[in-house]
């Protein structure tokens, strides 16, 4: 069996998280990772023993994260497989970054429910546990299928699609002066494969390095809340969070930096930032929270707009409407439990489906939940931890495809012929089809009977 | 029902029902398995008869004719003796996809298999028709035929290729038919029906003959032979013979505008005909309607032997009217004055949906019951003979109650080809490509008897000689590797001048032979003078050592895979299983199951309409049932 790996505690806001690797590898690919406080390997130290160390990057020997790890070898674990467990600190950051270093390794990204699958086809669980294994995983069917048509209509499929569209091109080409070497059909060269090829793994790191920085890759959807000063930001985003994580006073400019957090809306998970309040000043240290906060538009992909009912229709205001145009904005209008002077004639548009709200009073607050579900999944989807580990998932695919084109371009270096390279091709898209869920065969024949005039 | 008396006429062990190349292959194994078979035939004189293109092998197919041939089967052998020319085609490719392909004398191709078939022991060869099966209790009786002879039997094949219901279409004109202006056969398809076998309605088609001496070659390109031939069976040492040239000349504006201005009058376009042809095998109108922006399209004329005057026209298949296919083809360079001796047609023809075939070819609902060749929905000889010899050794071994011979993906594209036929079924005639295998660089034309012989021993088709001279090859290959992989070159002046002769990168460490041949440029020939103990070894040894060499990294690849297949395909689900009670699988993933009842996981992945999670529902049903199974062991 293959070694798996995946983040085994729940998601969220938590002081410690784990991570779980299960396998033939699952040592090996931790003793390439963790270094203990006395330097040692962790297959020096001993079984069962959970062991005080770091997690160390390979690839540049930084530290990522202090840690616990254990491991266990067979057959007393839970799968009955070596088993690794790492303690690491909680929150989605350290979580990832050590899952995508384990990625790295020989190793794959658990399916929903295969510990536990694991766990039965080794012998392990009884006959009725194993009912509840059918059901996380035809639950899994389900939702994913929800979630993958979500993510179909999105950018990644897109793009993947584009390529993997590219890649059948190219195979069928191949394929054709394959399998119909008698037709007068344009032969496909190697510098032709190699300049797609070039752009192909260009494009792929692209991606990859969007999934980095979070752009493609949301972990939740970026969702900044604006508004002029003390209209009540960090007061909503407190009652999303359902905690004081931000300062909330009543002078204004106290949020001087922004503030990121991430919650759960009703499935959809939000990655929010709040920002300081946006208008003239002078303040220095102020200047700069404005100038992030508009910086942060471009980035986001929602924005919740908060208009003061108490106060009249300000130039502050404006400057925020002109920044946010060509944005998702929910508009929101705070504090409609004092005297309305507010008019918002001027924008009959925005006047129709501003959300009436008192965070003073919890009014109205539910139609929040209901507008950004609306806005963002068309269905209503439960996203909550599979979002995140569908992205980890499709990450880690887009670098096993990436390592096939550079095989592919390696092997037309080393003068490989058509039919090798085509092994590298069929990889490639084998992997980005996993993202997409399409499958090929039958359709690179239909491409090659669509676009070539063959046969007798 | 029927007015004939009905009279036994004899009892045997295996009937098999056609004569074309899966009939002949399927008989001649069980034959020589050892089994009392009877092959029946419309006509004695249409025996292995080819009615379309005077070739066989070319890309994936000559892969499936050197499979047959290690399996113990006739059709290498004889294309070896019936060949006037041969080509090996894709050598500027890798040697995975490198493919034989002769030019058949079509006559000759007949009486040389006419000839195994007369003089194998145990067969015995009769012409009449075959009209209605015997089925008592799901199994196998016997079989009628048109004249009221009565055949008792065990087991039955069927191959009768295009010839079931078989209608022709020539523009306007269309009548009862088989192919190659052979009757075509009507009542047999009536009793498969009543027996509740689902059949479907598809189509082929040929192009025309046209008189030799009416063509000006002077015309048109040559095409030679290789100059060395490669033999197709791995019993024959060499072939010497002078070769017969093919020609190539190309379709024009004029040829275009011809089909163009008569599209209507062919009955494709019209709707007259509604069975679905391949596509990989379009007519002439269909290639100049879809593909317009093609100046002109490419007519290779080919002889059908030495003693007819009459070439194949491949490249003007059609179903316009005869009036039409004259303008058409006098319309070509070089056939300016051409005579049509025969007309292109189309053929349309019941066969069977295949899904309702097990991978042994036995039909699911009826023991002992067999189908193979072109009434599975294939098209070719050579996909043809390839389902016939499976077929044949089968129902052998089904009547000796022993396991049946399955050929699985990664074994060969014979293995290929049923899987796909019998697990996703076929909406035009299926025919062999090299693209359809997902381990090709496994599954090579020049190892098929490292793949298969061992297999043919095995089940007895094939005999002490084939396998003797088998394993000497394999032994000579082992021999030759191992020596290359010990045969360390220092890096001498004279040894990296040799090496920059040829293209290649100097040495700085001493390094094997072995390591040597696996840089693309470096030949094994060239390196002769490298080598001094190199012992003397046949082509065949020597290009299988190369490629063992040269494709090793990519070789592990995909045993690797072939890996992970092979779990999957070894975890059987039994015919018995009733997935509307396995919780957790989709309905429509139950329906597909519960139809096709796959014999295996990896077979179960395959089926349309299966998902992954499916496939993970069905790892535990069986897991669970293994335990039950266990534990009721364990009380007993």
């Amino acid at each position: 069996m293959d070694t798996i790996a995946a983040i085994s505690t729940a998601y969220g806001v938590s002081g410690i998280g784990i991570i779980r690797i299960s396998g033939d590898e699952a040592v090996n690919i931790a003793d390439k990772i963790f270094k203990s406080k006395q330097g040692k390997n962790l297959k020096e130290l001993e079984e069962r023993k959970l062991n005080y160390g770091w997690i160390i990057n390979p690839s540049n020997k930084e530290k990522v994260d202090e840690v616990l790890t254990v491991y266990m070898n067979k057959p007393y674990t839970y799968t009955k497989e070596d088993v690794v467990e790492i303690n690491c600190h909680g929150g989605i950051v350290p979580l990832r970054k050590i899952l995508d270093i384990i990625l790295e390794q020989d190793c794959r990204l658990a399916e929903r429910g295969e510990f536990t699958k694991r766990a039965f086809l080794n012998g392990r669980l009884d006959l009725t546990q194993a009912e509840s294994v059918m059901d996380i995983i035809s639950s899994k069917t389900e939702k994913s299928m929800s979630l993958s048509m979500d993510q179909l209509q999105g950018r990644l499929s897109k793009q993947v699609n584009e390529i993997v569209d590219e890649l059948m091109e190219l195979k069928a080409h191949l394929e054709v002066n394959i399998d119909f070497p008698e037709y007068d059909e344009e032969e496909l060269t190697k510098e032709k494969i190699k300049e797609k090829a070039f752009i192909m793994k260009e494009n792929i790191e692209k991606l990859i390095s969007s999934a980095d920085t979070g752009k493609i890759f949301k972990e939740g959807i970026n969702t900044l809340i604006l508004g002029k000063p003390n209209v009540g930001k960090s007061s909503l985003m407190n009652f999303l969070l359902n905690e004081n994580r931000s300062i909330v006073t009543e002078v204004p400019g106290t949020t001087r930096d922004t503030i990121e957090e991430f919650v759960n809306l009703a499935g959809v998970p939000l990655n929010i930032i709040d920002t300081a309040g946006i208008r003239y000043t002078d303040d220095i240290v102020e200047k700069i929270g404005v100038q992030k906060a508009i910086d942060k538009i471009d980035d986001s992909d929602l924005i919740i707009m908060i208009f003061d009912a108490s106060k009249e229709l300000e130039e502050d205001d404006e400057i925020i409407l002109n920044n946010i145009e060509n944005k998702k904005v929910i508009y929101l209008m705070n504090k409609t439990d004092l005297n309305t002077k507010i008019d918002l004639t001027n924008y009959k548009e925005i006047e129709k489906e501003v959300i009436k709200i008192s965070l003073l009073k919890n009014e109205g607050l539910e139609e929040i939940e209901t507008k950004v579900k609306e806005e963002f999944l068309a269905g209503n989807i439960d996203a909550n931890n599979d979002l995140i580990v569908t992205n980890t998932r499709h990450k880690n695919l887009l670098k096993k495809a990436n390592n096939s084109l550079k095989e592919l371009l390696g092997s037309i270096e080393a003068g490989l012929t058509l039919e090798c390279l085509e092994v590298d091709i069929n990889d490639t898209i084998h992997y980005l089809g996993e993202i997409t869920g399409s499958t090929v065969s039958e359709s690179v024949i239909e491409k090659i009977f669509s676009n070539f005039c063959i046969g007798k | 029902m029927r007015q004939v008396k009905k009279f036994k006429a004899g009892k045997y062990d295996i009937v098999v029902i056609g004569a074309g190349h899966a009939g002949s292959e399927a008989a001649l194994a069980a034959a020589r398995m050892g089994k009392k078979t009877l092959i029946m035939t419309m006509s004695l004189d249409s025996i292995s008869m080819m009615p379309c293109n005077p070739n066989i092998g070319g890309t994936g197919k000559g892969h499936l004719v050197r499979e047959i041939d290690a399996l113990g089967g006739q059709m290498g052998l004889v294309i070896d003796k019936a060949m006037i020319q041969c080509r090996m085609l894709n050598t500027s490719k890798g040697p995975a996809v490198h493919s034989l392909r002769a030019q058949a004398d079509k006559r000759k191709y007949h009486v040389n298999m006419k000839q195994e078939i007369e003089n194998q022991n145990n067969l015995d060869l009769i012409q009449n028709e075959a009209v209605e099966l015997e089925i008592e209790d799901g199994v196998i009786k016997g079989v009628l035929t048109k004249t009221g002879s009565y055949y008792e039997t065990k087991a039955i094949i069927i191959c009768t290729g295009t010839y079931l219901k078989g209608r022709i279409y020539i523009g306007k004109v269309n009548y009862e038919g088989g192919p190659g202006g052979l009757f075509p056969s009507n009542e047999l398809s009536d009793s498969l029906r009543n027996l509740g076998v689902k059949l479907q309605r598809l189509k082929t088609g040929t192009p025309g003959r046209v008189h030799a001496d009416s063509i000006d070659y002077s015309q048109m390109i040559i095409q030679e032979g290789d100059e060395e031939i490669v033999p197709f069976s791995f019993m024959t040492d060499s072939i010497d013979i002078d070769q017969k040239p093919c020609y190539l000349t190309y379709t024009n504006e004029i040829t275009h505008k011809v089909i163009m201005d008569n599209l209507s009058l062919s009955p494709m376009y019209s709707g007259e005909m509604d069975g679905v042809g391949p596509r990989y095998c379009p007519s002439i109108e269909d290639k100049v309607n879809r593909f317009s922006d093609k100046p002109k399209h490419q007519i290779f004329v080919e002889p059908e032997g030495l003693d007819t005057k009459e070439m194949y026209i491949q490249g003007m298949s059609t179903t316009l009217p005869e009036e039409v296919q004259i303008k058409m083809y006098r319309s070509i360079k070089g056939m300016e004055n051409c005579k049509i001796m025969r007309p292109a047609y189309a053929i349309e023809y019941d066969c069977i949906d295949p899904t309702q075939l097990k991978r042994s070819l036995e039909y699911k609902n009826i023991d002992n019951l067999f189908f193979a060749g072109q009434i599975n929905g294939s098209s070719g000889y050579e996909e043809a003979a390839g389902q016939g010899i499976i077929a044949g050794i089968n129902a052998v071994l089904k009547l000796e109650d022993k396991e049946p011979l399955i050929l699985d993906r990664s074994e060969a594209y014979i293995g290929v080809l049923i899987d796909d036929l019998v697990t996703k079924g076929t909406q035009e005639p299926y025919r062999m490509m090299t693209s359809r295998a997902e381990y090709r660089l496994i599954l090579r034309q020049d190892n098929a008897d490292v793949r298969l012989t061992e297999k043919g021993y095995k089940v007895g088709l094939v005999k002490e000689e084939r396998y003797k001279r088998y394993i000497e090859k394999k032994t000579k290959v082992d021999e030759e590797i191992n020596r290359l992989q010990n045969t360390i070159i220092t890096p001498k002046d004279e040894t990296n001048e040799i090496l920059e002769s040829i293209g290649s990168v100097s040495l700085k460490t001493p390094t094997s032979i072995y390591d040597l041949l696996k840089r693309p440029e470096v030949k094994y020939d060239d390196i002769k003078p490298l080598d001094e103990e190199r012992p003397e070894i046949s082509e065949l040894v020597k290009t299988q050592v190369e490629i063992e060499i040269k494709y090793e990294g990519y070789i592990k690849k995909q045993l690797k895979q072939i890996k992970q297949f092979k779990k999957m395909e070894n975890k059987k689900l039994s015919k018995d299983i009733d997935y509307d009670s396995i919780e957790g699988l989709r309905l429509e993933a139950r329906q597909k199951l519960s139809k096709l009842k796959p014999e295996s996981i990896s077979q179960a992945s395959r089926i349309s309409g299966v998902s992954p999670a499916d496939v993970n529902v069905l790892l535990i049903y069986l897991e669970q049932q293994r335990r039950i199974k266990s534990k009721d062991e364990y009380k007993k």
